[in-house]
């Protein structure tokens, strides 16, 4: 039996370390929107409160609608995050991980989307419908930016294992990586301005229209767990990997964090685009980016630079 | 009480998510409601949050005296809101139609269809005393969700 891999699937960056990591961080993102706005903001412990109170809402069985599979699509979406957090490559010194393990990863982190996109579909509503057209239509988008950026850091290092490619890195190709990984960031967490998929008041709550109760509160916690997904692995990137495991730990959540109030700042501080501005923006700048990073990064190599 | 209830009632009471229906109101309630979003007011700092859908919502905040066209819409979101709930009825049109009684168009007041469980009176009323009427909506419904429960449990 792996012990290590199962302090990382339950302990950190796991279950017990991710949950109210994840609270911690949708708390963080509210109280700096609202402090941007001059508000006071939300308590600490509201996305706790908010959770418990939408398992306790009665929610009646409804015609025409497959109830199970609604339930399933968040249930499945927070076991592939939790799965993702665990192969992060924290503590790299002494990582386990496999030759791969980055594709596993790309993979892990598509299916929160993929659910997303379904449960719209599967709603049967038509604001839920259009929601799930936006995020499929965005994801494609950004995807492309972050598998680029990925791939990217994956030829400076000249592996696709994960430990491998953490820690900070010589290579500008590296760094180039990790800035395409954060402008993708925003679409995936449905932050504004790449907001349209969620898009509030606008298309009501886009694919979760018609969830309530406690399946509502599933999503909520998957979003809080993608938070940390996603800052944690451009942590991972950054962070030093010759760290004491003590002084890994709080760093990793400090640089997280520190992603979390950047990107919070960002949305506060602009407007939703449409959904045309905002694939134009990933096709036409971002993705231009990536490909000349990784074309210079494959010359690079070849010629050992 | 037991503890799971005890954290249960209190959840209910500090996270009450509202979701705004006009039935036919001037707008004069509806922009004083959206004035406690404002950095004024800031309800979020008692957990209150508009909500987009009303599937999402537990207590519903309406405004007017319910015109016949509205009628179906708010009979439709009520029915959406899940258990347990409660009603705000914001103004003076709620309670009694106000100036807009004995119009042909207008059928309420808005408890001859729905049970509305508080009553916040002026015309409009000022933001202070909606925040303090959903506040105290929040607490029927918490007192409310620990009493069908108790009802509920030997059922089981």
């Amino acid at each position: 039996m792996n012990f290590a891999g199962l302090i990382r699937l339950f302990l950190f960056p796991g279950l017990l370390f991710a949950i109210p990591a994840g609270w911690f961080f949708v708390w963080a993102e509210h109280k700096v929107v609202a402090r941007i706005q001059r508000r006071i903001g939300p308590p600490l412990l509201q996305p706790f409160w908010d959770f418990v109170k939408l398992l306790g809402k009665r929610t009646p069985a409804r015609r025409g609608i497959d109830a199970n599979l609604l339930r399933l699509y968040p249930v499945l979406s927070i076991g592939s995050l939790i799965a993702a957090l665990a192969l992060l490559p924290v503590f790299p010194a002494n990582a386990g991980g496999f030759s791969g393990d980055c594709i596993l990863l790309v993979g892990l982190m598509e299916v929160p989307s993929v659910c997303y996109i379904l449960a719209g579909f599967t709603s049967g509503s038509i604001y839920g419908e259009i929601g799930a057209i936006r995020e499929a239509l965005l994801s494609v988008a950004s995807n492309v930016v972050m598998l680029i950026s990925l791939v990217t850091i994956a030829v400076t290092a000249k592996s696709f294992h994960l430990t491998d490619l953490a820690g900070p890195s010589l290579n500008p190709g590296h760094w180039v990586g990790v800035l395409g990984l954060l402008l993708c960031i925003p679409a995936k967490l449905r932050l504004n301005p790449f907001s349209t998929a969620g898009a509030e008041q606008e298309i009501y709550a886009g694919s979760l229209t018609e969830y309530a109760g406690a399946a509502l509160g599933l999503w909520e916690l998957a979003h809080a767990l993608e938070w940390l997904l996603l800052t944690g692995l451009v942590a991972t990137l950054v962070l030093p990997t010759t760290l004491a495991w003590w002084i890994y730990a709080p760093a990793f959540f400090v640089v997280s964090f520190v992603e979390v109030l950047l990107l919070s700042a960002v949305a506060a501080g602009t407007a939703r685009l449409t959904l045309e501005r905002s694939i134009n923006f990933y096709w036409r700048w971002a993705a231009v980016l990536a490909c000349m990073a990784i074309i210079s990064s494959a010359v690079m190599m070849r010629f050992h630079l | 009480m037991s503890l799971l209830q005890d954290l249960l009632h209190k959840a209910r009471v500090k996270s009450p998510r509202i979701f705004h229906i006009n039935s036919g109101s001037c707008n004069g309630c509806d922009i004083e409601l959206i004035t406690c979003l404002s950095p004024r007011y800031d309800v979020e700092q008692l957990g209150i949050h508009l909500e987009a859908s009303p599937r999402h919502a537990d207590i519903l905040c309406i405004t007017g005296p319910v015109t016949r066209n509205t009628l179906e819409a708010v009979m439709n979101a009520y029915a959406q809101v899940c258990e347990p709930k409660a009603v705000v009825a914001i103004g003076s049109c709620g309670a009694t139609c106000n100036v807009f009684a004995g119009s042909p168009s207008v059928v309420g007041p808005l408890n001859k269809y729905i049970p509305v469980d508080v009553y916040v009176p002026g015309c409009p009323p000022h933001p202070d005393a909606i925040i303090d009427g959903i506040f105290q909506a929040a607490q029927i419904l918490a007192d409310r969700g620990v009493r069908e429960e108790a009802k509920g449990q030997p059922q089981k």
